[in-house]
């Protein structure tokens, strides 16, 4: 690790003004994604401004919760509101990490971690990411944990955050501050595919700032969860998940859906071709499973993780199938 | 940069990369806590931030400042051992006790969160109000702390004994040294 100077400033204004004079400053959050990166010399910040005291409440309001950036990822889970209005955000979170993890993690900080692909942390690999036109050693090498969706023949990493994929299906917007003043992103749109650029992972510009996180209303969203299928049944990266919320009429036919698939691709997935294949369908197995189809028709798997299209077929099913059983009874 | 350690106050010149682990361990000498994996993946590190479990090996030291940090050497009152230790040596929650520290500082930690009602993955019900000490929350509680010599068994039963119902795992919560 290369030796860095550490401020934490007193407001989200001055911690961009330092950022701003600096040429390798990284915001701090929980650091634990972040200092892990800066001992492996992948991330070499000369300063660590830390914004972890910074927006550090949930604003609970009718219409909407605006979730600060420095808020920890237990603090959120733990909230009642978030866990009476977003169970899958809540659930979401708590599939993620440990619980020490979470007590330090910061909601910005889950956001911007960074992929967990073992030939991006390897310094002897080949990875576009890390030293962009040197190849990619993940594309014929052990990929088990690679994405199916969306990748690349540059890059075949998936971003780790169980969060950001409750997230994507909630439509959360991010609040987002830099020099050049305040604007908000989809969260589904501030995170890109690898193309041919894996190194730019965001649409961020340089040094600004996540402020909060905001959660629009969505009441269907309180019949709604997370599931995640991994190797061991905790503390362990997803190899597929889902989050999803249905609502369905006393009819039997879905009125709305919300989808987001994770572990499968670059970017946390909204499944928005198989949420518009099941509005106003009958809320059947059938169906689900016809949705799960036409969201993976342009999966493509690589040596050792074929088997994940079916396993995120499968998991749609039974996400959905179990939310459904939830509703009818 | 100033700490309150197991109760006393340090003020310490430090090299801003030096995690809190380090700091911990290598210059204060407090060596029960312990560096299993130094990337966040055993929990051999968990130490106490006012109540709070966190892997010390991610996080650096400067961040901590001024915090009041409890290791496993702050949970011993006159000399005696804290009811969780002396339920580890009973119910064999170890053989080797190199996760050991960690564990028992994480089970401290992990009442307080069930105190506070924060649900686990597995609580079935997101909205109740408390959350019951199973076997299976146990279980999923304690996983960011590994242990090789596998005796998660004797630990789990440890924890459930020195808390179970009735227990007040609150007058265990070491109180002298979150202060
Ligand atoms: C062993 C282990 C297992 C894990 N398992 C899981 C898992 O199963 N699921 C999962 O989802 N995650 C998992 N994680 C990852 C964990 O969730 C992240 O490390 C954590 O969420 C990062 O948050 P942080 O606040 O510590 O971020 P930091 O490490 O502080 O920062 C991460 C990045 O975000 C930037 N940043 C931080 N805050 C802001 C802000 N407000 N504005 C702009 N940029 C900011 C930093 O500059 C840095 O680039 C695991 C981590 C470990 C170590
Ligand atoms: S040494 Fe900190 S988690 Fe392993
Ligand atoms: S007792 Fe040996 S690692 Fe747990």
């Amino acid at each position: 690790m290369i030796a860095f100077d550490y401020t934490r400033p007193a407001s989200a204004s001055e911690a961009i003004a330092i950022a701003a004079k600096q040429a390798h400053a990284k915001y701090l959050g929980g650091g634990t994604n972040l200092i892990d990166l800066m001992r492996e010399t992948i991330e070499e910040p000369t300063a660590l401004v830390d914004v972890s005291t910074l927006s550090n409440t949930i604003d609970v309001r009718d219409d909407r919760i605006l979730i600060g950036a420095g808020v920890k990822n237990t603090a959120v889970a733990a909230h009642r509101a978030i866990r009476e209005r977003y169970p899958m955000l809540a659930r979401a979170i708590l599939a993620g990490a440990s619980a020490q993890i979470r007590n330090m993690a910061s909601v910005g900080g889950n956001i911007l971690q960074r992929t967990r692909c073992t030939y991006f942390y390897d310094d002897a690999a080949h990875c576009n990411k890390r030293w962009p036109g040197t190849g990619c050693d993940a594309r014929d090498g052990f990929n088990r944990n690679h994405a199916i969706l969306g990748a690349s023949p540059a890059c075949v990493a998936t971003h780790p955050s169980d969060m950001c994929v409750a997230l994507a299906a909630l439509d959360a917007t991010v609040h987002l501050r830099g020099v050049d003043g305040d604007r908000t992103m989809k969260l589904i749109d501030l995170h890109r595919l690898p193309g041919g650029r894996p190194d730019i992972e965001t649409e961020l510009r340089q040094g600004e700032l996540i402020t909060a996180v905001e959660l629009p209303s969505l009441p269907s969203a309180a019949r709604s969860t997370y599931r995640k299928v991994r190797d061991r049944s905790s503390y362990a990266f997803a190899l597929v998940s889902v989050a999803a919320a249905l609502d369905v009429d006393d009819a039997g036919h879905i009125r709305d859906v919300r989808l987001a698939l994770g572990g499968i691709a670059h970017k946390p997935w909204r499944a928005f071709a198989a949420e518009a294949a099941l509005r106003g369908t009958p809320a059947t197995q059938p169906n689900f499973r016809d949705a799960a189809e036409i969201e993976l028709k342009d999966a493509a798997g690589l040596r050792d993780n074929t088997f994940k299209i079916e396993l995120a077929k499968r998991t749609i099913v039974a996400t959905l199938s179990e939310l459904n059983g939830r509703d009818r009874s | 940069m100033h700490f309150i350690i197991n109760g006393q106050n340090h003020a310490l010149d430090l090299d801003s990369r030096t995690s809190l682990l380090d700091l911990v361990r290598d210059h204060l000498l407090l060596t029960g806590t312990k560096k299993g994996c130094n990337q966040g993946a055993c929990g051999a590190c968990t130490v106490l931030v006012d109540g709070e479990r966190i892997n010390s090996c991610l996080a650096l030291a400067v961040q901590y400042q001024d915090r009041t940090i409890t290791t496993i050497e702050g949970l011993v009152s006159a000399n005696a051992l804290h009811p969780l230790q002396q339920a580890f040596i009973e119910h064999d929650g170890f053989q080797c006790g190199y996760c050991t520290p960690g564990q028992i500082c994480s089970a401290i930690g992990m009442m307080a969160e069930m105190e506070h009602g924060v649900p686990s993955a597995i609580t079935a019900d997101l909205a109740g109000e408390t959350v019951q000490l199973t076997h299976d929350e146990l279980r999923e509680r304690m996983s960011g702390n590994l242990c090789r010599c596998g005796a998660h068994n004797g630990i789990i039963q440890a924890i459930q004994d020195s808390f179970a119902e009735g227990g007040d795992f609150k007058t265990n919560y070491p109180k002298e040294a979150a202060e």
